[in-house]
Order: C-alpha cells, then sequence, then structure tokens
C-alpha cells in the first residue's frame, strides 16, 4: 500500500439489506456499471437492482453433463465392442440398457464438476488479493455488513462526485481503497 | 393477504430461536470453532481415534492373511462387509436429501441442519468404500474395479452391477464433496474474517478462495448451489437403487425382486434421518446450540422418519406378499424361513426397530421429547444394520439346496472392522465440528426474517 498506488474502488457501507438493495438500484440509475454489492448472504432481488442478466452456468453445466453421458457410453461401447468383446450371459456386446447406470453416473459427475468449477471460473476465484481486502471495516462482509464498491476504471466515476453521490445515498464509513 | 398469512406463519414459529441477529449467528458458530474445544471432545476423539486405528489394524492383518479371518464362508460368501457396505452408504443419503431434495422443495429449516448432516453423508460414505474395497480379496488388484488401461488389456464388464456400484458411489462420494465444499466457501471466507492468527488466517483464506460476498458472485454462487442440487437428487435417488442392482439381479430368492430399489431408497432415508437426529441430539446439547437446532428442527426430522419408516414396513410386507401370491416355493420358502428360521432373531428385531419404533412418532408429545427421539433413533439404526443383514445373510445360507446350506457366524474381524468404522467415523466427524463451521452460517443468515429486504415494510 504505498504513496503512488492508484485507488481502485470506492467503499461505502450500508445498514441492512433494504438499503442496500435500494442504493444498489440507485447507483444503476445514476448510469454506473463497473460496481457491485457486497452482502454475508445472498440478498433477494439484488440481481434485478443491479440490472445483472441471469447466470450463464446452467448451460455450460447442460452441455458438459450431456458430454459426460456421450463419453460414459463411448467408453463402455468401446471397452464392451472393440477392445474386449466378451460374451456374458450370452448378452449382445452393445447392452446398452445395461450402460445406462455408468452413463448417468459420468454424467451427473461431469455436471458436478463443470457446477464448482464453473462457478469458480466465472467469478475469476481462487483470487487471494484484491483491493478490497485493504480495508479493515470490509472484513466484516461475512458477518453482518453491507457494502457497495465502485471501481475507479468505471466510465462514470469521479473520486469526488461519486463519493458524495454514495453519501447521498445513505452510505456510510466511505473509503477509497488503493490497488 | 396472501403476505400478512404467510407473515403470521413465520411469526408462530421462528426457524431460529431467540431473535437472532446476523452478528450473533457469526458469533454462535465461530465460536464453537474459535473456543477451546469441551474436555468431552478430547475424550472421544481419543476413542473413537482408538478404535479407527484398530480398524485399520485389522485391514493390516487382512491384507496379510486374506478374507478368511472373517466369518464368511460357503454358501455365505458375503458377510459383513456387505452389510457395513450398504448401512454406511445408506447412512449417507439423509445428508444429501437434505443439502439438495429440501433445497429443490425450498423447506427453509434445513439450513440448521445441511451442513453437518452433508458432512455426515462424506464420512458415512468413506466408512462405506472402505468394506467393498477391502472385500475383494486380491487388494493388489483393486484397480480391476476401474476401467484402466493394463497389461493384459482387460477392461471391466459394464453389464455388471457390481461395476455400476464403484461408479455410482464414487460419483456419490465426489459430488457429496464438491457440494459441501462450495456450501462452505462463504462460511471459510467468515472464518477468515475472524482469524486471530496468522496461520489460522492462512488457512482459512486459502480454502476461501478469495471470497468476498460480491453479488456477482453470488449471482453464479447460487445458481451452481441450484445446479448441484438439481443434480444431487437424481444422484442420490440412484445409488442405493444401484446398490440394491448388486443384489436384485440377482437370482437367489429373497434378493431377485423389482421392489429392491425404491426399497432402498426409503431404507436409506430412515436410517440416514435417525443418524442425522442422533448426532444432532449430541452436538447441539455438548454446543449449546439448542436455539439454532431447534426441537422443531427434530420434530420434522422425527415426521421424515415415521413416513420413511412406514415404506419400509409395506416394503417388509409387501415381499411376503408377493412371495407367497408369485407361487415360488423357493421364494416363499425364504421368506417364511427369514421369520420364523434360524435368523429369525434377526428378522424380529428389524421389524421391532424399524415397524414399531416409528409409531412412537404418531404422538407430538413424543416427537418433541429429546430423550425419546435419542433413544428411538439408535434402535432404528440397528434396525437398518439388521435389515442389511437379514437380507445378506438369510438368503446366502439357505438357498435352493439343503446339501449346501450353512449357518454364519461374524469372527472377531468382522465386529472389530465394522466397531472400527464408527470409530473413523466419528473421528471425521469430531475434527470437522472442531475445525470447520457445523452451521451453514451464511445460510441461516439468509432466512433470517430480517434478511429479507421487504421485512421493514411489513412492520410498517
Amino acid at each position: 500500500m504505498s504513496e503512488q498506488s492508484k485507488p481502485a474502488l470506492l467503499l461505502a457501507e450500508f445498514k441492512d439489506p433494504a438499503d442496500l438493495l435500494h442504493a444498489a438500484e440507485k447507483v444503476r440509475e445514476a448510469g454506473y456499471t463497473q460496481f457491485d454489492c457486497h452482502s454475508p448472504f445472498p440478498i433477494h432481488g439484488m440481481d434485478a437492482a443491479m440490472g445483472l442478466k441471469r447466470s450463464p452456468l446452467g448451460w455450460i453445466v447442460g452441455i458438459m453433463a450431456l458430454t459426460g453421458a456421450g463419453l460414459g457410453m463411448l467408453l463402455q461401447w468401446w471397452t464392451s465392442v472393440q477392445a474386449y468383446p466378451l460374451v456374458i450371459s450370452g448378452k449382445p456386446f452393445f447392452s446398452y440398457q445395461a450402460f445406462i447406470p455408468v452413463t448417468f453416473g459420468l454424467a451427473v459427475l461431469f455436471g458436478a464438476v463443470t457446477a464448482l468449477l464453473g462457478m469458480l471460473f466465472l467469478n475469476r476465484l481462487p483470487k487471494p488479493y484484491h483491493p478490497l481486502f485493504y480495508s479493515e471495516n470490509f472484513q466484516r462482509v461475512t458477518d453482518d455488513a453491507f457494502f457497495i464498491s465502485i471501481e475507479c476504471n468505471d466510465p462514470r466515476f469521479n473520486e469526488e462526485e461519486t463519493g458524495s453521490f454514495l453519501k447521498s445515498i445513505g452510505g456510510t464509513s466511505i473509503e477509497i481503497l488503493p490497488e | 393477504m396472501s403476505e400478512i398469512v404467510e407473515n403470521q406463519a413465520v411469526k408462530s414459529e421462528p426457524l431460529i430461536l431467540n431473535n437472532p441477529t446476523f452478528s450473533s449467528i457469526t458469533n454462535d458458530v465461530s465460536g464453537l470453532v474459535e473456543s477451546k474445544a469441551p474436555m468431552p471432545w478430547y475424550l472421544l476423539l481419543a476413542m473413537s481415534g482408538s478404535l479407527a486405528l484398530m480398524m485399520f489394524g485389522m485391514i493390516g492383518y487382512l491384507f496379510v492373511e486374506g478374507i478368511g479371518i472373517w466369518g464368511v464362508n460357503i454358501p455365505v460368501g458375503w458377510g459383513w462387509a456387505i452389510i457395513n457396505f450398504v448401512f454406511w452408504v445408506g447412512i449417507g443419503h439423509a445428508g444429501t436429501l437434505i443439502s439438495a431434495i429440501l433445497f429443490l422443495l425450498r423447506q427453509k429449516w434445513r439450513t440448521s441442519i445441511n451442513r453437518f448432516a452433508e458432512g455426515m453423508t462424506i464420512f458415512a460414505v468413506i466408512c462405506a468404500l472402505i468394506f467393498p474395497g477391502i472385500h475383494v480379496g486380491r487388494i493388489w488388484v483393486v484397480y480391476w474395479l476401474f476401467p484402466i488401461p493394463n497389461q493384459m488389456s482387460m477392461w471391466p464388464n459394464f453389464r455388471s452391477p457390481l461395476l455400476w456400484d464403484v461408479f455410482a458411489v464414487f460419483t456419490y462420494f465426489l459430488v457429496s464433496l464438491m457440494f459441501w465444499y462450495m456450501g462452505l466457501i462463504p462460511d471459510l471466507a467468515t472464518l477468515r474474517d475472524r482469524a486471530t492468527s496468522k496461520i489460522k488466517r492462512t488457512l482459512y483464506g486459502f480454502f476461501a478462495l478469495g471470497w468476498r460476498g460480491a453479488n456477482r458472485q453470488w449471482k453464479h454462487y447460487e445458481m451452481a448451489y441450484l445446479l448441484l442440487a438439481g443434480l444431487s437428487t437424481p444422484l442420490v435417488l440412484s445409488v442405493h437403487s444401484v446398490v440394491s442392482t448388486d443384489f436384485a439381479t440377482s437370482q437367489l430368492p429373497g434378493w431377485h425382486t423389482t421392489i429392491f430399489p425404491p426399497y432402498f431408497v426409503a431404507g436409506a432415508v430412515f436410517s440416514g434421518f435417525a443418524m442425522v437426529t442422533t448426532l444432532s441430539i449430541i452436538v447441539r446439547k455438548v454446543y449449546k446450540i439448542e436455539h439454532i437446532i431447534t426441537v422443531n428442527h427434530l420434530e420434522r426430522m422425527a415426521k421424515v422418519m415415521m413416513a420413511t419408516g412406514m415404506m419400509v414396513g409395506f416394503a417388509y410386507s409387501c415381499e411376503f406378499f408377493i412371495a407367497w401370491y408369485g407361487g415360488n416355493g423357493y421364494e416363499l420358502f425364504t421368506f417364511v424361513n427369514r421369520a420364523l428360521g434360524p435368523y429369525a432373531w434377526g428378522y424380529w428385531t428389524m421389524i421391532s426397530c424399524n415397524v414399531l419404533v416409528p409409531q412412537l412418532f404418531w404422538f407430538k408429545k413424543l416427537r418433541r421429547s429429546v430423550p425419546v427421539l435419542f433413544v428411538a433413533t439408535i434402535f432404528i439404526n440397528i434396525g437398518m444394520w439388521f435389515e442389511r443383514f437379514v437380507i445378506v445373510v438369510s438368503s446366502l445360507s439357505q438357498d435352493f439346496l439343503p446339501s449346501s446350506w450353512d449357518y454364519y457366524k461374524p469372527s472377531i474381524f468382522d465386529i472389530g472392522t465394522f466397531v472400527g468404522s464408527f470409530g473413523l467415523f466419528f473421528t471425521l466427524f469430531l475434527l470437522f465440528i472442531k475445525f470447520l463451521p457445523i452451521i451453514a452460517m451464511s445460510e441461516v443468515k439468509g432466512v433470517l426474517p430480517q434478511a429479507d429486504p421487504h421485512h421493514k415494510q411489513h412492520h410498517d
């Protein structure tokens, strides 16, 4: 946290979920785009207040689950028909009915791994360093505090104006955090 | 109008008692991790750790000597190992039911118990995975279970339910682990932000992955949670169905029935809820969190046990009916033999514990009585173990030809390994309650009335 470091974002605290929700609406209406709301738990209706689109994760997981199912069936077809054909109880080599449980299991496995890793990727996690962690006050975000942060690279950003704007919509303990 | 009704319903029965605030939840739950463990914790850890070590010792001996040290014989080639496997997998199912199915059904009360129910699932599945692993006999070729390229160009037989089992249970373990870990991320961040020592901050910080509670993160997080719940729901129903096909696809009387998959799933949920209830009664008492895991939570679990217990009871009677109605002499003999034959003591233990004991829960007073619940849930778990004993042993020991019949008795190593698996389970569980938040803080905060942004308007 040197003297020369550029400011990265502006942080303001809000009283409770309702205040945070209304403040988020006002920040969005004021034309800011590079801002985020921080809370100890997800707040119902916040995506709409911030103007966020639905997470695309469902599509990614769906595609990967189907891939898992396809690869599962392919593995069983290849091992049972091509690599190691073996007559068992007179059943056909490609007994696809009996291959369903493993196909299903791999579909779920691929989907679940994608859900976790995809979530982390979309959230750019793990990210051990972030300007927000310079704030002593921000540590309470995982306890009972609610914050809005506006990034300095937002086109609408102006250190003084944005600060007083956050104050006018109910923000307290406003801080500017370095990169 | 509907809003008012809803609000009254919430008021009449708050999920968390003692008027909690967000920070009181944080303090109550993180306090358990941050404070010094109570004396019983060390005692219990020493006891369960010793039992786990005993089990590992016995497994070592098993690897040296082979499965002849167990009581298995011909015809009873599947003994306690497979019983214990089914028992432990079944226990795990309640955790997934609570975390996934009750989430999809929007049962908000689950937030108080889901974290350690999920932990229980993972530890139970670890215990379960040990048994088929050591049961293979030639442990050095255990990798044959998996489709791994090898020098013999051999591949496993994918038409076999035993192989389905490998995939189902491993998938179940990994998915449960990921679901659990993802739920932990926000709470690990809480512990990181409260940490007093550098090592704690580094460790919790490492596993919290830099979580900062941003709504742009919550958006993907909630979607991922929903997807994992959606994926886990059919998975959990399929896992025990697949386990049951190990039996149902054979031609042995008493095993060869189509009722097995739903019957096994109901039994799994039944025994799992009994285990969650036993554990939560101990944890809430020892750690004084009776206001977070309330009697209401216990009562709801009792209702689930009553419902699933009666499904299991229905399955028992249905099996008997079909054995008679199906007109297969061997099938009928097997069932009559279960109730009146050499293993009748096991059968009637099962009936008493699984069918009679849950009938207590018809009475609200008994459902809400903690001592009654505690004793009843232990009986239910005993009964569910005996259910698997009856299924496995009575069918195998007396099958088609009387000349091949034999009575099965466990050896000291069967008993020791099973008791030791409880030691492993409780060791893992005790470490979990010491080092990780046992209540999902962020989720409990989310269901408090003041978490609703429209909460204030109701009061105006």
